[in-house]
């Protein structure tokens, strides 16, 4: 296992960028914690991660259901930004600000 | 090194690259960009563990729609940048710890315990897409047709959100058009005719 994992792309090469990636995103959501259409941005790239290990499960285990998976997140995520984005004009709209602290009508 | 592995690390090179750009520049609108270069080197890594229908997926609703979408919001709305940048150097420490630890721990776990034979790249007479459409369509074809209603939902819920009426454009109700009666537009008058008028202009 040593001697192909120098070689070959294996499981693990997949698992740890993808890993790699959601905590990028996590320190996204962390940094730009007042633009909601950079949060949104990263939401996109945790998703993405985790269809990263979806993909590279369903190639090691010579399984299709994975991909399937991620069809269905795919579509799922396109109606969370369609929402989200839809939320977003609103909310501009209404209040002029797109600003996570302004946002404090109900006092949560 | 085979090829693959070259590829692989190029590819997820330019994916954290942009992911890492994504997060810390200051304007939405390269964020978005940096965002569609993601999903690219993501499709590019796709396509390496055979998920070529999956990978091309990606590229066209990804980076043709949902991007577009994102691009089109930001473009839309006349954010002031300088107000939503304050308290990113206080609270950049913060993100890099958990960041770091988050990636140091992952790692360890997936390079610890999670090793799986590689197992043989598939021959040329492979389809990806014809394999994913054979099991799409027949074991999980109750899922597909929820994921339809699903996106039906997802456009009735934006344009319900996003729709308003204006006061001022002028638009036609058939209902009221249809309701309409003979009375409510005309109005017949009896006036007396008035021939002195008329012979005085006459005269002129």
């Amino acid at each position: 296992m040593g001697y192909q994992s120098q070689l070959m792309i294996t499981l693990s090469h997949y698992l740890v960028l993808a890993a790699l990636l959601f905590s990028i995103s996590v320190a996204g959501i962390f940094l730009n914690r007042k633009n909601v259409i950079v949060l949104l941005m990263c939401i996109e790239l945790m998703l993405l991660s985790v269809n990263i290990n979806f993909v590279a499960f369903s190639f090691f285990l010579q399984d299709l259901a994975g991909q399937v998976f991620v069809f269905f997140i795919l579509t799922v995520a396109a109606a969370e930004a369609a929402i989200g984005l839809a939320i977003l004009v609103l909310l501009f709209r209404n209040r002029g600000t797109i600003n996570v602290q302004d946002l404090d009508a109900m006092k949560g | 090194m085979t090829f693959d592995l070259i590829l692989f690390y190029i590819f997820g090179a330019i994916l954290l690259g942009a992911a890492l750009a994504m997060i810390s520049v200051r304007n939405p609108v390269h964020a978005a960009l940096f965002l569609v270069l993601a999903f690219f080197a993501a499709a590019a890594i796709w396509l390496l563990a055979e998920a070529e229908f999956l990978a091309i997926v990606l590229v066209l609703v990804y980076v043709g729609a949902v991007m577009v979408l994102f691009l089109f919001v930001v473009m839309m709305l006349d954010i002031n940048l300088a107000r939503l940048r304050e308290g990113f150097a206080e609270l950049l420490p913060a993100g890099l710890v958990v960041a770091a630890a988050m990636a140091t721990v992952l790692t360890l776990v997936i390079t610890r315990f999670i090793v799986m034979d590689v197992p043989e790249r598939a021959g040329a007479d492979y389809a990806n897409t014809e394999a994913l459409g054979a099991i799409l369509y027949t074991e999980y074809v109750y899922p597909f047709e929820i994921a339809a209603v699903i996106l039906l939902v997802a456009i009735i819920a934006a344009i319900a959100l996003t729709m308003r009426r204006r006061p001022d454009t002028k638009y036609i109700d058939p209902a009221r058009q249809i309701r309409v009666r003979r009375q409510d537009r005309v109005r017949l008058v009896s006036m007396p005719s008035s021939p002195e008028v008329s012979e005085k202009d006459r005269s002129e």
